[in-house]
């Protein structure tokens, strides 16, 4: 436990799209299971309860597909942490890590690596999360463009109604949800044991951005 | 004052005899002519030129089968006040339909070959039920020639056809899985013909008889989405136009059949209507000269002029479909239960085996 430093990791945006993330995902999943097995019944024909659903549901969406946007933009632009390059860590020597990792998870090894961004093993899970991510919102719009025609609706979703049918689109959209949840109960339970385990405040670092990195090797 | 409609035609009275002896009065026929003119959302001016088509013209027509149940034949011949179908059979010279023509054997069979042979790339054909490819298309054969020989004749050499029914046009019942006989429907067996795709479980007769009339009056078929269904008759779904709508907004829910909820008439979402799945004009011009159709009668829609609505549209009182490649009893959410409990019990295992391992090594 030499000198530690202070390292500036997730920058703004970065910390930005993943809390806005959050909050949309957690929109997004019970609207939608509203949506898909309605719950709760209005007591007279005045309410509006489905009718506000959806619009929170689309109005989720647009805010996430923005997000996701803006994420993917700075994995261009941002530092190395925040890199695309980080989500394809199929090269030999990074491909070699994952052993040693996956043996610190299953505990068999107590040795964290030293990473400060992102693991192999995390970029290749945040980019089948991403891409996850990718697909609720082409099917989404899918299923939205079949009542808002045009350009715009085609291009970003009504395309794939010609190659999946439609009642296949809804399951797969709402069966992604349960995977993306699947990967959020995984997410926080492995940011939690890192934290302890690798003492680098991990968990701190999505809302501060720094990192607690030991300086020797 | 502006001219009404029917001052501008111009009938010819043999033809209004004929129409008159069949029980149409002048009446009816005009009556017939606004609603086709309103089926196809074409301005009532249009009126005129419809008539005037409809009224002249006779061109041949057959009407074949094949893999089918006779629905839409029967769709077409049951209508209870038969103005419709009975100026369409009155309009068209039908020379060949194997259910209800009166020749059969070899005589049936030249009616259809001399309508070939003579107004080649002049007669309509309809066409219902699906077509068989497996082994060689031998589980549907008329007269020693299987469908798919008869269809790519029949349909290949004439103006249009129009597929009617489910099964015509996608395959329909036959099609769904696991498809014993390899059945398609009619534009996949035979890609070179100008088909029009009608399909419903059975065909609304009027939208086949509004195809029909667009034909006559425009010398050409009405403009299709990109599953070949007309615009005029498909292009709305049925979720957007159904009287319950308003209750699916509010939130008004059938739970359970008969319940209060059912019997209020609010929306049977929740029992599995697939009216948001399917574009269809049902819940306008509904079924049997307007008289109802499965929503107002209180049972959800099935996604009938869906294709392939036998294997993606079941299970019928369930929202979504079944996972496919698992079992048909797992649904959705139950795999989902799965997932998230397989989840929860990896960290639980996982969580158990950090707290119970030595700690000794833990600052390295």
């Amino acid at each position: 436990m030499s000198d530690i430093k202070r390292t500036y990791v997730w920058e703004f945006p970065v910390r930005f799209t993943h809390w806005v993330n959050v909050l949309c995902i957690i929109v997004l999943s019970i609207t939608g299971y509203y949506i898909s097995n309605p719950f709760i019944y209005a007591l007279s024909s005045k309410q509006q309860i489905m009718g506000l659903v959806r619009l929170t549901h689309f109005i989720a969406a647009y805010t996430f597909m923005m997000s996701v946007i803006i994420r993917l933009y700075w994995s261009l632009f941002g530092n190395e942490y925040a890199c695309i390059k980080e989500w394809f860590p199929f090269s030999g020597e990074k491909l070699r890590t994952i052993g040693a990792e996956l043996k610190f998870y299953l505990l068999i090894s107590k040795k964290p690596l030293p990473n400060t961004g992102h693991t192999s093993l995390a970029g290749i899970t945040i980019l089948l999360v991403y891409a996850g991510f990718i697909f609720q919102i082409i099917s989404g719009f899918a299923m939205y463009s079949l009542t808002h025609s045009g350009v715009i609706w085609t291009a970003l979703g009504g395309w794939l109604l010609a190659y999946i049918d439609l009642p296949m689109i809804k399951l797969y959209h709402h069966l992604a949800m349960y995977v993306i949840g699947a990967f959020i109960m995984g997410h926080i339970y492995i940011a939690w044991f890192a934290d302890i385990r690798e003492r680098n405040g991990v968990i701190g670092s999505i809302f501060s951005g720094y990192k607690f990195m030991s300086n020797h090797k | 004052m502006k001219s009404r409609p029917d001052d501008a035609l111009n009938l010819d009275s043999e033809t209004m005899e004929k129409l008159r002896k069949k029980g149409v009065s002048r009446r009816d026929f005009l009556k017939f002519c606004s609603a086709m003119a309103a089926s196809l959302a074409l301005p009532s001016s249009f009126i005129p030129q419809i008539a005037e088509a409809v009224a002249n013209k006779k061109p041949y027509l057959v009407w074949l089968e094949f893999q089918d149940c006779a629905g839409d034949s029967e769709a077409l011949l049951r209508a209870s006040k038969p103005t419709v179908g009975q100026i369409v059979l009155d309009i068209l010279s039908v020379e060949y339909h194997e259910t209800i023509m009166a020749p059969s054997g070899h005589r049936a069979e030249k009616s259809l070959n001399d309508v070939v042979k003579n107004h080649k790339g002049k007669y309509l054909v309809v066409v219902e039920g699906s077509i068989p490819l497996k082994d060689d298309g031998i589980y549907c054969c008329i007269g020693g020639k299987s469908a798919l020989a008869i269809a790519e004749e029949v349909c290949g050499n004439a103006a249009a056809t129009i597929a009617v029914g489910t099964c015509a046009t996608y395959g329909g019942i036959p099609a769904a899985n696991p498809n014993p006989t390899g059945a398609v429907g009619l534009k996949e067996a035979v890609p070179g013909a100008t088909v029009i795709n009608l399909p419903g479980c059975p065909v609304n007769v009027e939208n086949l008889t509004a195809c029909i009339v667009h034909y006559l009056t425009f010398g050409s078929l009405p403009d299709t989405d990109r599953l070949g269904r007309p615009l005029f008759a498909y292009g709305k779904r049925i979720h957007d136009n159904c009287e319950r709508r308003a209750h699916f907004d509010a939130g008004q829910f059938t739970q359970q059949w008969g319940d209060e909820g059912h019997r209020q008439g609010w929306c049977l979402y929740e029992m599995g209507c697939k009216g948001p799945e399917t574009f269809h004009n049902c819940p306008t011009v509904k079924y049997n000269e307007g008289t109802s159709w499965p929503v107002q009668a209180g049972h959800g829609c099935m996604g009938c002029s869906e294709p392939n609505f036998w294997d993606t549209m079941s299970p019928f009182y369930k929202r979504l479909p079944n996972v496919p490649g698992v079992s048909v009893e797992k649904t959705a959410d139950k795999v989902g239960a799965a997932l998230a409990a397989v989840t929860a019990a990896g960290l639980v295992i996982h969580g158990i085996g950090r707290a119970i391992s030595p700690q000794k090594n833990d600052d390295e």
